[in-house]
């Protein structure tokens, strides 16, 4: 898995390539808990490039779905989810506690 | 030597059967998903299946790894892919403490999240029998934890 993150202006956007599994969901934990850290809650999760994710990168999401969304301060939606990603994200329940956005375009202009 | 493979019925006839041996760490997690989507290509699953395998498979030495083990480093996985008539069988091997998968949870599909249980626990169980047509574990002292998953071909008409 390959991790990037940009500040923007009204929100963070954090793109992931690869594979989110076991062994690569602790660095993806370690981005978004760098940006909390910072004081900052609103996040744009652009999974386009996500080839696969397991239990462990769910986790992660719902870990930091958390965070942003305490006491109103923010959030993470995600942008550019592949179809077989968004199957786990279905079988796993946890559609409804994302919102979901075509391109990061309008995910960023969300916020 | 027993196979531990009871599952296979009789009429299911085994095309090939390769076996890896994989150091129980998450760094090898990729490999093995490497190896068992070849074997999945060769039993003819289509994309869709193909992913299914890959998952279960991960969640599957996931868990070895976390609870079998107790963590990285403690014991290998041996991975057999069997390559049948109407699909794969992937048969996982480790010599862990024993596995009873009537003591895992189920686990809570979060219908919020202000839900203390809504964490993402015990999703790894419960994807591989959503995903696979068959899951079966054994323990024997002899061979340890001895996990076979079976994903039939779709038949289309």
């Amino acid at each position: 898995m390959e991790v990037a993150a940009n500040q923007l202006k009204r929100c963070d956007l954090v793109k992931a390539t690869g594979r989110i599994d076991s062994a690569t969901a602790p660095r993806l934990a370690e981005v978004f808990a760098e940006i909390h850290e910072e004081g900052r809650f609103r996040i744009v999760f652009d999974m386009n490039g996500v080839e696969f994710i397991s239990s462990a990168g769910l986790r992660v999401l719902i870990s930091a779905q958390k965070t942003c969304k305490r006491w109103n301060r923010g959030e993470l939606v995600l942008a550019g989810v592949p179809q077989k990603i968004y199957d786990v994200l279905d079988l796993a329940g946890f559609v409804p506690l994302f919102k979901f956005f075509d391109t990061d375009v309008e995910a960023v202009g969300s916020f | 030597m027993s196979e531990g493979s009871a599952s296979n019925s009789v009429c299911t006839r085994i095309k090939t059967s390769k076996t890896l041996t994989f150091p129980g760490q998450f760094e090898g997690l990729a490999a093995i998903s490497e190896f068992v989507t070849g074997a999945a290509r060769d039993a003819g699953l289509d994309a869709r299946a193909i992913f299914a395998v890959q998952l279960a498979v991960d969640e599957a030495c996931s868990n070895i790894i976390d609870h079998a083990y107790g963590g990285e480093g403690y014991g290998d996985i041996e991975c057999t892919c069997r390559v049948t008539d109407d699909g794969l069988t992937v048969i996982l091997r480790d010599q862990g403490r024993p596995f009873d998968p009537s003591c895992v949870p189920q686990p809570n599909l979060c219908p919020s999240l202000e839900d203390e249980d809504c964490t993402g626990g015990g999703l790894g169980l419960y994807f591989m029998h959503q995903l696979m047509d068959e899951v079966h574990f054994v323990f024997t002292p002899d061979s340890g934890n001895v996990l076979t998953m079976v994903k039939r071909r779709e038949t289309g008409s």
